[in-house]
Protein backbone atom coordinates (compact mmCIF):
# COMPACT_ATOMS: atom_id res chain seq x y z
CA UNK A 1 0.00 0.00 0.00
CA UNK A 2 3.05 2.22 0.06
CA UNK A 3 3.04 2.45 -3.71
CA UNK A 4 1.65 5.43 -5.50
CA UNK A 5 -1.43 5.83 -7.61
CA UNK A 6 -1.25 3.97 -10.87
CA UNK A 7 -2.03 5.24 -14.32
CA UNK A 8 -5.64 5.50 -15.35
CA UNK A 9 -7.45 5.32 -18.67
CA UNK A 10 -5.98 8.33 -20.40
CA UNK A 11 -2.45 7.34 -19.55
CA UNK A 12 -3.06 3.82 -20.76
CA UNK A 13 -4.46 5.13 -24.03
CA UNK A 14 -1.23 7.04 -24.42
CA UNK A 15 0.55 3.78 -23.72
CA UNK A 16 -1.19 2.06 -26.57
CA UNK A 17 -0.43 4.90 -28.91
CA UNK A 18 3.17 5.16 -27.83
CA UNK A 19 6.04 3.17 -29.26
CA UNK A 20 5.86 -0.24 -27.59
CA UNK A 21 8.48 -0.45 -24.88
CA UNK A 22 9.60 3.10 -24.30
CA UNK A 23 6.01 4.20 -23.86
CA UNK A 24 5.24 1.29 -21.60
CA UNK A 25 8.14 2.08 -19.31
CA UNK A 26 7.09 5.67 -19.02
CA UNK A 27 3.47 5.07 -18.29
CA UNK A 28 3.22 2.16 -15.92
CA UNK A 29 6.15 2.49 -13.62
CA UNK A 30 5.25 -0.05 -10.97
CA UNK A 31 6.68 -3.44 -11.65
CA UNK A 32 5.63 -6.81 -10.43
CA UNK A 33 8.40 -8.71 -8.70
CA UNK A 34 7.03 -11.60 -6.68
CA UNK A 35 8.72 -12.23 -3.32
CA UNK A 36 11.29 -9.65 -4.34
CA UNK A 37 12.90 -12.29 -6.56
CA UNK A 38 10.69 -13.34 -9.49
CA UNK A 39 10.36 -10.52 -12.03
CA UNK A 40 7.14 -10.77 -14.00
CA UNK A 41 6.70 -9.30 -17.46
CA UNK A 42 3.32 -7.58 -17.20
CA UNK A 43 3.50 -5.71 -20.50
CA UNK A 44 5.15 -6.61 -23.76
CA UNK A 45 4.98 -5.84 -27.46
CA UNK A 46 1.94 -7.57 -28.91
CA UNK A 47 2.63 -10.73 -30.88
CA UNK A 48 2.16 -10.41 -34.64
CA UNK A 49 -1.08 -12.36 -34.64
CA UNK A 50 -2.73 -9.84 -32.29
CA UNK A 51 -3.41 -6.98 -34.65
CA UNK A 52 -5.58 -4.91 -32.35
CA UNK A 53 -2.86 -4.09 -29.81
CA UNK A 54 0.65 -2.76 -29.95
CA UNK A 55 1.22 -3.61 -26.30
CA UNK A 56 -0.23 -6.52 -24.38
CA UNK A 57 -0.83 -6.15 -20.65
CA UNK A 58 -1.38 -8.62 -17.87
CA UNK A 59 -4.63 -8.28 -15.95
CA UNK A 60 -2.45 -7.29 -12.98
CA UNK A 61 -1.91 -3.86 -14.54
CA UNK A 62 -5.66 -3.17 -14.44
CA UNK A 63 -6.18 -3.94 -10.75
CA UNK A 64 -6.18 -1.62 -7.74
CA UNK A 65 -2.96 -1.13 -5.76
CA UNK A 66 -4.40 -3.24 -2.91
CA UNK A 67 -5.23 -6.17 -5.18
CA UNK A 68 -1.87 -5.84 -6.93
CA UNK A 69 -0.08 -5.93 -3.58
CA UNK A 70 -1.68 -9.25 -2.64
CA UNK A 71 0.24 -10.87 -5.47
CA UNK A 72 3.65 -9.41 -4.66
CA UNK A 73 4.37 -11.73 -1.74
CA UNK A 74 3.37 -15.38 -1.69
CA UNK A 75 2.41 -15.12 1.94
CA UNK A 76 -0.18 -12.47 1.09
CA UNK A 77 -1.54 -14.48 -1.86
CA UNK A 78 -4.29 -16.89 -0.71
CA UNK A 79 -3.92 -18.86 -3.98
CA UNK A 80 -0.81 -20.40 -2.48
CA UNK A 81 -3.07 -22.41 -0.14
CA UNK A 82 -4.18 -24.27 -3.28
CA UNK A 83 -0.60 -24.68 -4.46
CA UNK A 84 0.34 -26.28 -1.14
CA UNK A 85 -2.65 -28.62 -1.27
CA UNK A 86 -1.55 -29.68 -4.77
CA UNK A 87 1.98 -30.40 -3.54
CA UNK A 88 0.49 -32.95 -1.13
CA UNK A 89 -1.51 -34.45 -3.99
CA UNK A 90 1.59 -34.55 -6.18
CA UNK A 91 3.24 -36.98 -3.78
CA UNK A 92 0.15 -39.09 -3.04
CA UNK A 93 -0.25 -42.46 -4.78
CA UNK A 94 -3.43 -42.72 -6.73
CA UNK A 95 -5.24 -45.58 -8.36
CA UNK A 96 -4.39 -49.20 -9.03
CA UNK A 97 -0.78 -48.75 -10.09
CA UNK A 98 0.42 -47.30 -6.78
CA UNK A 99 1.99 -44.40 -8.61
CA UNK A 100 2.02 -40.71 -7.82
CA UNK A 101 2.92 -37.69 -9.95
CA UNK A 102 6.27 -37.86 -8.14
CA UNK A 103 6.91 -41.39 -9.49
CA UNK A 104 7.68 -39.88 -12.90
CA UNK A 105 8.28 -36.20 -12.15
CA UNK A 106 10.46 -36.06 -9.09
CA UNK A 107 9.18 -32.69 -7.94
CA UNK A 108 6.73 -30.12 -9.28
CA UNK A 109 9.76 -27.96 -10.04
CA UNK A 110 10.81 -30.57 -12.64
CA UNK A 111 7.84 -29.33 -14.63
CA UNK A 112 9.01 -25.71 -14.68
CA UNK A 113 8.30 -24.16 -18.06
CA UNK A 114 5.49 -26.52 -18.98
CA UNK A 115 2.73 -24.01 -18.30
CA UNK A 116 4.34 -21.49 -20.66
CA UNK A 117 3.70 -23.64 -23.76
CA UNK A 118 0.21 -24.96 -22.91
CA UNK A 119 -2.31 -25.57 -24.39
CA UNK A 120 -0.22 -27.66 -26.75
CA UNK A 121 -0.69 -30.14 -29.59
CA UNK A 122 -0.32 -33.74 -28.41
CA UNK A 123 0.70 -36.11 -31.20
CA UNK A 124 -0.39 -39.31 -29.48
CA UNK A 125 -3.80 -37.93 -28.60
CA UNK A 126 -4.13 -36.16 -31.94
CA UNK A 127 -5.52 -33.04 -30.31
CA UNK A 128 -4.62 -29.85 -28.52
CA UNK A 129 -4.36 -30.49 -24.80
CA UNK A 130 -4.64 -28.19 -21.83
CA UNK A 131 -2.67 -28.73 -18.61
CA UNK A 132 -5.81 -30.22 -17.07
CA UNK A 133 -6.16 -32.75 -19.91
CA UNK A 134 -2.50 -33.69 -19.54
CA UNK A 135 -2.95 -34.16 -15.77
CA UNK A 136 -5.92 -36.41 -16.40
CA UNK A 137 -3.94 -38.41 -18.95
CA UNK A 138 -1.40 -39.13 -16.20
CA UNK A 139 -4.09 -39.81 -13.60
CA UNK A 140 -6.02 -42.29 -15.74
CA UNK A 141 -3.45 -43.90 -18.04
CA UNK A 142 -0.36 -44.00 -15.84
CA UNK A 143 -1.88 -44.22 -12.39
CA UNK A 144 -5.00 -46.16 -13.30
CA UNK A 145 -7.21 -43.83 -11.28
CA UNK A 146 -10.53 -42.18 -12.04
CA UNK A 147 -10.24 -38.97 -14.03
CA UNK A 148 -10.53 -35.82 -11.95
CA UNK A 149 -13.51 -33.63 -12.86
CA UNK A 150 -12.15 -30.88 -15.10
CA UNK A 151 -13.08 -28.02 -12.81
CA UNK A 152 -12.80 -29.70 -9.38
CA UNK A 153 -10.79 -27.83 -6.78
CA UNK A 154 -8.22 -30.63 -6.81
CA UNK A 155 -7.65 -30.07 -10.53
CA UNK A 156 -7.60 -26.28 -10.22
CA UNK A 157 -5.05 -26.61 -7.42
CA UNK A 158 -2.81 -28.87 -9.54
CA UNK A 159 -3.10 -26.47 -12.44
CA UNK A 160 -2.14 -23.65 -10.04
CA UNK A 161 0.93 -25.62 -8.97
CA UNK A 162 1.92 -26.01 -12.63
CA UNK A 163 1.66 -22.23 -13.04
CA UNK A 164 3.50 -21.63 -9.77
CA UNK A 165 6.61 -23.56 -10.83
CA UNK A 166 6.69 -21.73 -14.18
CA UNK A 167 6.27 -18.21 -12.85
CA UNK A 168 8.41 -15.73 -14.70
CA UNK A 169 8.79 -17.96 -17.79
CA UNK A 170 7.63 -16.25 -20.96
CA UNK A 171 4.37 -17.53 -22.43
CA UNK A 172 5.09 -19.02 -25.83
CA UNK A 173 2.15 -21.05 -27.07
CA UNK A 174 2.52 -22.59 -30.53
CA UNK A 175 -0.20 -21.56 -32.96
CA UNK A 176 1.06 -23.14 -36.16
CA UNK A 177 1.53 -26.69 -37.41
CA UNK A 178 -1.01 -29.18 -36.12
CA UNK A 179 -2.37 -26.65 -33.58
CA UNK A 180 -3.34 -24.18 -36.31
CA UNK A 181 -6.82 -25.54 -36.88
CA UNK A 182 -7.76 -25.47 -33.18
CA UNK A 183 -6.22 -22.02 -32.88
CA UNK A 184 -8.36 -20.75 -35.76
CA UNK A 185 -11.43 -22.24 -34.10
CA UNK A 186 -10.56 -20.36 -30.92
CA UNK A 187 -9.98 -17.15 -32.84
CA UNK A 188 -13.35 -17.47 -34.56
CA UNK A 189 -14.97 -17.91 -31.14
CA UNK A 190 -13.18 -14.84 -29.81
CA UNK A 191 -14.84 -12.69 -32.46
CA UNK A 192 -18.26 -14.38 -32.32
CA UNK A 193 -21.03 -12.46 -30.60
CA UNK A 194 -22.76 -14.61 -28.01
CA UNK A 195 -25.99 -14.33 -26.08
CA UNK A 196 -28.87 -11.93 -25.92
CA UNK A 197 -26.41 -9.10 -25.34
CA UNK A 198 -24.60 -10.09 -28.54
CA UNK A 199 -21.15 -9.60 -27.10
CA UNK A 200 -17.96 -11.18 -28.32
CA UNK A 201 -14.80 -11.48 -26.24
CA UNK A 202 -13.37 -8.74 -28.46
CA UNK A 203 -16.17 -6.28 -27.75
CA UNK A 204 -15.03 -5.98 -24.14
CA UNK A 205 -11.40 -7.05 -24.05
CA UNK A 206 -10.23 -5.60 -27.36
CA UNK A 207 -12.52 -2.68 -28.18
CA UNK A 208 -13.04 -1.50 -24.60
CA UNK A 209 -10.17 -2.59 -22.43
CA UNK A 210 -9.19 0.06 -19.89
CA UNK A 211 -12.76 1.38 -19.92
CA UNK A 212 -15.14 0.77 -17.05
CA UNK A 213 -18.01 -1.68 -17.43
CA UNK A 214 -20.13 -0.38 -14.58
CA UNK A 215 -17.60 -0.56 -11.74
CA UNK A 216 -15.17 -3.00 -13.34
CA UNK A 217 -11.97 -1.94 -15.00
CA UNK A 218 -11.92 -4.00 -18.20
CA UNK A 219 -8.67 -5.79 -18.91
CA UNK A 220 -7.32 -7.21 -22.15
CA UNK A 221 -8.58 -10.59 -21.01
CA UNK A 222 -5.15 -12.20 -20.78
CA UNK A 223 -4.97 -15.60 -19.10
CA UNK A 224 -1.28 -15.65 -18.07
CA UNK A 225 -2.37 -15.20 -14.43
CA UNK A 226 -4.59 -18.30 -14.33
CA UNK A 227 -5.65 -20.15 -12.34
CA UNK A 228 -6.54 -17.01 -10.41
CA UNK A 229 -7.66 -16.40 -6.85
CA UNK A 230 -10.66 -14.12 -7.15
CA UNK A 231 -11.72 -11.80 -4.35
CA UNK A 232 -15.27 -12.25 -5.64
CA UNK A 233 -15.53 -15.92 -4.68
CA UNK A 234 -12.38 -16.24 -2.53
CA UNK A 235 -11.07 -19.31 -4.31
CA UNK A 236 -8.94 -20.41 -7.23
CA UNK A 237 -10.71 -20.21 -10.58
CA UNK A 238 -9.75 -22.03 -13.76
CA UNK A 239 -9.52 -20.32 -17.14
CA UNK A 240 -12.52 -22.29 -18.38
CA UNK A 241 -14.54 -21.30 -15.34
CA UNK A 242 -13.80 -17.66 -16.17
CA UNK A 243 -14.79 -18.18 -19.83
CA UNK A 244 -18.02 -19.71 -18.62
CA UNK A 245 -18.75 -16.69 -16.44
CA UNK A 246 -18.09 -14.27 -19.31
CA UNK A 247 -20.28 -16.12 -21.79
CA UNK A 248 -23.04 -16.58 -19.21
CA UNK A 249 -23.01 -12.84 -18.61
CA UNK A 250 -23.74 -12.24 -22.29
CA UNK A 251 -26.98 -14.12 -21.46
CA UNK A 252 -26.00 -17.10 -23.57
CA UNK A 253 -26.01 -20.82 -23.06
CA UNK A 254 -22.39 -21.37 -22.19
CA UNK A 255 -19.96 -24.18 -22.95
CA UNK A 256 -18.67 -26.49 -20.23
CA UNK A 257 -15.22 -26.39 -18.66
CA UNK A 258 -13.15 -28.97 -20.55
CA UNK A 259 -15.28 -28.76 -23.70
CA UNK A 260 -13.47 -28.72 -27.08
CA UNK A 261 -14.78 -25.18 -27.61
CA UNK A 262 -13.13 -23.88 -24.44
CA UNK A 263 -9.92 -25.77 -25.20
CA UNK A 264 -9.75 -23.98 -28.54
CA UNK A 265 -10.60 -20.64 -26.95
CA UNK A 266 -7.94 -21.17 -24.27
CA UNK A 267 -5.31 -21.88 -26.93
CA UNK A 268 -6.21 -18.71 -28.82
CA UNK A 269 -6.46 -16.47 -25.74
CA UNK A 270 -3.25 -17.89 -24.28
CA UNK A 271 -1.47 -17.14 -27.57
CA UNK A 272 -2.58 -13.50 -27.35
CA UNK A 273 -0.40 -13.33 -24.24
CA UNK A 274 2.74 -14.70 -25.90
CA UNK A 275 5.47 -12.47 -24.50
CA UNK A 276 4.01 -11.95 -21.01
CA UNK A 277 5.25 -13.99 -18.05
CA UNK A 278 3.44 -16.92 -16.57
CA UNK A 279 2.01 -15.16 -13.53
CA UNK A 280 -0.46 -17.63 -12.03
CA UNK A 281 -1.74 -18.25 -9.56
CA UNK A 282 -2.57 -14.55 -9.61
CA UNK A 283 -5.00 -12.46 -7.55
CA UNK A 284 -7.85 -10.68 -9.32
CA UNK A 285 -11.12 -9.06 -8.28
CA UNK B 1 -13.52 -29.62 12.37
CA UNK B 2 -14.13 -27.58 9.27
CA UNK B 3 -12.63 -29.05 6.09
CA UNK B 4 -9.04 -28.51 5.01
CA UNK B 5 -8.14 -25.98 7.66
CA UNK B 6 -4.46 -25.28 7.30
CA UNK B 7 -2.53 -22.58 9.14
CA UNK B 8 0.43 -20.75 7.63
CA UNK B 9 2.70 -18.46 9.63
CA UNK B 10 5.68 -16.35 8.71
CA UNK B 11 8.09 -15.69 11.56
CA UNK B 12 11.78 -14.79 11.33
CA UNK B 13 14.00 -17.63 12.55
CA UNK B 14 16.34 -15.28 14.41
CA UNK B 15 16.26 -11.88 16.07
CA UNK B 16 18.37 -9.67 18.29
CA UNK B 17 17.38 -9.31 21.95
CA UNK B 18 14.48 -6.87 22.25
CA UNK B 19 13.94 -6.68 18.48
CA UNK B 20 10.47 -5.99 17.13
CA UNK B 21 9.65 -8.45 14.34
CA UNK B 22 6.78 -8.65 11.85
CA UNK B 23 4.58 -11.74 11.98
CA UNK B 24 2.12 -12.78 9.29
CA UNK B 25 -0.52 -15.49 9.63
CA UNK B 26 -3.06 -16.96 7.23
CA UNK B 27 -5.41 -19.85 7.84
CA UNK B 28 -7.58 -21.55 5.24
CA UNK B 29 -11.16 -21.23 6.49
CA UNK B 30 -14.45 -20.46 4.79
CA UNK B 31 -15.59 -18.02 7.52
CA UNK B 32 -19.25 -18.69 6.79
CA UNK B 33 -20.90 -15.48 7.92
CA UNK B 34 -24.39 -16.72 8.78
CA UNK B 35 -25.75 -14.07 6.38
CA UNK B 36 -25.77 -16.20 3.25
CA UNK B 37 -28.52 -18.46 1.93
CA UNK B 38 -28.17 -21.73 0.05
CA UNK B 39 -29.89 -22.49 -3.26
CA UNK B 40 -33.04 -23.59 -1.41
CA UNK B 41 -33.22 -20.24 0.39
CA UNK B 42 -32.18 -21.56 3.80
CA UNK B 43 -29.72 -19.53 5.84
CA UNK B 44 -26.31 -21.23 5.92
CA UNK B 45 -25.40 -21.33 9.61
CA UNK B 46 -22.52 -19.22 10.83
CA UNK B 47 -19.22 -21.10 11.12
CA UNK B 48 -16.17 -18.95 11.72
CA UNK B 49 -12.92 -18.77 13.57
CA UNK B 50 -13.86 -16.48 16.45
CA UNK B 51 -10.55 -15.96 18.22
CA UNK B 52 -6.85 -15.90 17.35
CA UNK B 53 -4.02 -15.69 19.87
CA UNK B 54 -0.28 -15.32 19.32
CA UNK B 55 1.97 -15.77 22.36
CA UNK B 56 5.72 -15.92 22.86
CA UNK B 57 7.09 -18.13 25.62
CA UNK B 58 3.60 -18.06 27.11
CA UNK B 59 3.22 -14.26 27.10
CA UNK B 60 0.53 -12.74 24.90
CA UNK B 61 1.53 -10.81 21.81
CA UNK B 62 -1.95 -10.29 20.38
CA UNK B 63 -5.38 -11.70 21.15
CA UNK B 64 -7.96 -11.05 18.45
CA UNK B 65 -11.72 -11.42 18.54
CA UNK B 66 -12.98 -12.21 15.04
CA UNK B 67 -16.49 -11.53 13.79
CA UNK B 68 -18.16 -12.78 10.58
CA UNK B 69 -16.93 -9.64 8.79
CA UNK B 70 -13.41 -11.06 8.65
CA UNK B 71 -12.76 -12.35 5.11
CA UNK B 72 -12.40 -15.98 4.04
CA UNK B 73 -8.92 -17.32 4.87
CA UNK B 74 -8.30 -14.93 7.80
CA UNK B 75 -5.07 -12.99 7.46
CA UNK B 76 -3.26 -11.05 10.19
CA UNK B 77 -0.06 -9.07 10.26
CA UNK B 78 1.30 -7.66 13.52
CA UNK B 79 4.48 -6.88 15.47
CA UNK B 80 6.06 -8.87 18.29
CA UNK B 81 8.85 -7.98 20.71
CA UNK B 82 11.41 -10.77 21.11
CA UNK B 83 13.27 -10.54 24.46
CA UNK B 84 15.03 -13.92 24.30
CA UNK B 85 15.11 -17.20 22.35
CA UNK B 86 11.87 -19.13 22.48
CA UNK B 87 8.72 -20.31 20.79
CA UNK B 88 5.95 -18.30 19.18
CA UNK B 89 2.66 -20.16 19.42
CA UNK B 90 -0.41 -19.46 17.32
CA UNK B 91 -3.91 -20.66 18.22
CA UNK B 92 -7.12 -20.32 16.23
CA UNK B 93 -10.48 -21.13 17.86
CA UNK B 94 -13.31 -22.38 15.62
CA UNK B 95 -17.04 -21.91 16.35
CA UNK B 96 -17.35 -25.71 16.23
CA UNK B 97 -14.95 -26.12 19.15
CA UNK B 98 -11.94 -27.07 17.03
CA UNK B 99 -8.62 -25.52 17.93
CA UNK B 100 -5.86 -25.15 15.33
CA UNK B 101 -2.29 -24.61 16.45
CA UNK B 102 1.07 -23.80 14.94
CA UNK B 103 4.39 -22.76 16.46
CA UNK B 104 7.75 -21.45 15.36
CA UNK B 105 11.12 -21.14 17.12
CA UNK B 106 13.02 -17.87 17.21
CA UNK B 107 16.71 -17.83 18.14
CA UNK B 108 18.16 -14.73 19.75
CA UNK B 109 21.88 -14.68 19.11
CA UNK C 1 -59.95 -2.62 -9.10
CA UNK C 2 -58.14 -0.09 -6.99
CA UNK C 3 -56.98 3.22 -8.29
CA UNK C 4 -54.41 5.15 -6.33
CA UNK C 5 -55.36 8.77 -5.71
CA UNK C 6 -52.69 11.41 -5.88
CA UNK C 7 -52.75 11.55 -2.07
CA UNK C 8 -52.27 7.76 -1.80
CA UNK C 9 -49.36 7.96 -4.16
CA UNK C 10 -47.77 10.72 -2.12
CA UNK C 11 -48.31 8.76 1.06
CA UNK C 12 -46.58 5.77 -0.47
CA UNK C 13 -43.74 8.00 -1.51
CA UNK C 14 -43.43 9.39 2.00
CA UNK C 15 -43.47 5.88 3.39
CA UNK C 16 -40.63 4.89 1.12
CA UNK C 17 -38.78 8.05 2.07
CA UNK C 18 -39.25 7.25 5.76
CA UNK C 19 -38.04 3.70 5.21
CA UNK C 20 -34.98 5.01 3.46
CA UNK C 21 -34.12 7.03 6.56
CA UNK C 22 -35.09 4.43 9.10
CA UNK C 23 -32.99 1.55 7.75
CA UNK C 24 -29.59 3.20 8.07
CA UNK C 25 -30.57 4.33 11.56
CA UNK C 26 -30.74 0.70 12.66
CA UNK C 27 -27.17 0.19 11.52
CA UNK C 28 -26.10 3.46 13.12
CA UNK C 29 -27.74 2.40 16.39
CA UNK C 30 -25.98 -0.97 16.28
CA UNK C 31 -22.66 0.78 15.71
CA UNK C 32 -23.35 3.22 18.54
CA UNK C 33 -24.26 0.30 20.80
CA UNK C 34 -21.05 -1.52 19.91
CA UNK C 35 -19.01 1.61 20.62
CA UNK C 36 -20.81 2.16 23.94
CA UNK C 37 -20.17 -1.45 24.93
CA UNK C 38 -16.46 -0.98 24.21
CA UNK C 39 -16.06 2.43 25.85
CA UNK C 40 -18.56 2.01 28.69
CA UNK C 41 -20.03 5.31 27.55
CA UNK C 42 -16.81 7.30 27.96
CA UNK C 43 -16.21 10.15 25.51
CA UNK C 44 -14.13 9.34 22.45
CA UNK C 45 -11.42 11.70 21.21
CA UNK C 46 -9.56 12.07 17.95
CA UNK C 47 -5.89 11.64 17.10
CA UNK C 48 -3.35 9.07 18.10
CA UNK C 49 -4.98 6.40 15.98
CA UNK C 50 -4.53 5.67 12.30
CA UNK C 51 -6.85 3.65 10.10
CA UNK C 52 -5.55 2.75 6.65
CA UNK C 53 -8.10 1.48 4.14
CA UNK C 54 -8.58 1.89 0.39
CA UNK C 55 -10.81 4.75 -0.74
CA UNK C 56 -12.37 2.37 -3.24
CA UNK C 57 -12.42 -1.37 -2.58
CA UNK C 58 -12.17 -3.44 -5.73
CA UNK C 59 -14.29 -6.11 -4.09
CA UNK C 60 -16.15 -5.82 -0.80
CA UNK C 61 -15.36 -9.45 0.02
CA UNK C 62 -11.73 -8.75 0.76
CA UNK C 63 -10.81 -5.24 1.85
CA UNK C 64 -7.34 -4.82 3.36
CA UNK C 65 -7.20 -2.54 6.41
CA UNK C 66 -4.56 -1.57 8.94
CA UNK C 67 -5.06 -0.01 12.37
CA UNK C 68 -2.37 1.55 14.52
CA UNK C 69 -2.57 3.34 17.88
CA UNK C 70 0.75 3.56 19.72
CA UNK C 71 0.16 2.91 23.42
CA UNK C 72 -3.24 1.28 22.95
CA UNK C 73 -4.39 -1.70 24.98
CA UNK C 74 -7.00 -2.67 22.42
CA UNK C 75 -8.41 -1.53 19.10
CA UNK C 76 -11.94 -2.35 17.99
CA UNK C 77 -12.87 -2.21 14.30
CA UNK C 78 -16.45 -1.69 13.16
CA UNK C 79 -18.11 -1.56 9.75
CA UNK C 80 -21.00 0.82 10.29
CA UNK C 81 -22.98 -0.27 7.22
CA UNK C 82 -22.74 -4.03 7.60
CA UNK C 83 -25.76 -6.06 8.79
CA UNK C 84 -23.71 -6.63 11.94
CA UNK C 85 -21.16 -3.85 12.47
CA UNK C 86 -18.68 -5.89 14.52
CA UNK C 87 -15.48 -6.76 12.63
CA UNK C 88 -12.67 -7.52 15.07
CA UNK C 89 -11.06 -6.45 18.32
CA UNK C 90 -7.29 -6.55 18.67
CA UNK C 91 -6.07 -6.89 22.27
CA UNK C 92 -2.35 -6.19 22.60
CA UNK C 93 -0.34 -8.21 25.12
CA UNK C 94 2.91 -7.45 26.94
CA UNK C 95 5.02 -8.73 24.02
CA UNK C 96 3.22 -6.70 21.38
CA UNK C 97 5.94 -4.93 19.40
CA UNK C 98 3.69 -2.14 18.15
CA UNK C 99 0.02 -1.54 18.72
CA UNK C 100 -0.90 -2.11 15.11
CA UNK C 101 -2.40 -4.88 13.03
CA UNK C 102 -3.50 -5.58 9.46
CA UNK C 103 -6.28 -7.85 8.27
CA UNK C 104 -8.81 -8.28 5.44
CA UNK C 105 -12.48 -7.55 6.01
CA UNK C 106 -15.90 -7.83 4.36
CA UNK C 107 -17.90 -4.72 3.57
CA UNK C 108 -21.46 -5.17 2.36
CA UNK C 109 -21.69 -1.73 0.75
CA UNK C 110 -20.10 1.70 0.70
CA UNK C 111 -19.78 2.76 4.33
CA UNK C 112 -17.61 4.09 7.14
CA UNK C 113 -15.04 1.82 8.72
CA UNK C 114 -14.47 2.85 12.33
CA UNK C 115 -11.49 2.05 14.56
CA UNK C 116 -11.59 2.87 18.29
CA UNK C 117 -8.62 2.43 20.59
CA UNK C 118 -8.64 2.04 24.34
CA UNK C 119 -5.42 3.71 25.43
CA UNK C 120 -3.19 2.76 28.36
CA UNK C 121 -4.66 5.61 30.47
CA UNK C 122 -8.22 4.40 29.91
CA UNK C 123 -9.13 7.08 27.39
CA UNK C 124 -10.60 6.35 23.94
CA UNK C 125 -9.79 7.70 20.50
CA UNK C 126 -11.30 6.92 17.12
CA UNK C 127 -10.58 7.19 13.43
CA UNK C 128 -13.03 6.58 10.65
CA UNK C 129 -12.87 6.43 6.90
CA UNK C 130 -15.39 5.92 4.17
CA UNK C 131 -14.66 2.98 1.88
CA UNK C 132 -16.55 2.90 -1.41
CA UNK C 133 -17.53 -0.61 -2.36
CA UNK C 134 -18.09 -1.04 -6.06
CA UNK C 135 -20.82 -3.18 -7.54
CA UNK C 136 -19.26 -5.45 -10.11
CA UNK C 137 -19.77 -4.90 -13.81
CA UNK C 138 -19.78 -8.39 -15.20
CA UNK C 139 -17.72 -10.13 -12.59
CA UNK C 140 -18.26 -13.40 -14.42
Amino acid sequence: MARGFRSGGAAALALVLAAPLAGADEVIDDELVINGEIPIVTQAPAPEHVEAFSVIRSGWTFRSPETQAMEMDDFDNPAILGVEAARDDFDASLGANGESCASCHESPEDLAGVRAVYPKWDDAAGEVQTIEMQVNECVTERMGAEAWPYDASRMVNMSALMSFVSRGEIVNVAIDGPAAETWQQGKDMYYTRYGQLELSCANCHEDNYDNMIRADHLSQGMVNGFPTYRLKNTKLNSVHNRFKGCIRDTMAQTFSPGSPEFVALELYVASRGNGLSVEGPAVRN
Amino acid sequence: MADNVKPRVRVPSSATAGEVVTIKTLISHQMESGQRKDDAGNVIPRSIINRFVAAYNGETVIDVTLEPAISTNPYFEFQAKIPESGTMTFTWYDDDGSVYEDSQEITVG
Amino acid sequence: MTTLSRRDTMALGLGALAAAFVLPKVAVAATDDAIAAFTGGASVGQGGITLTAPEIAENGNTVPIEVSAPGAEAIMVLAAGNPNPDVATFNFGPLSGAQSASTRIRLAETQDVVAIARMGDGSFVEARQEVKVTIGGCGG
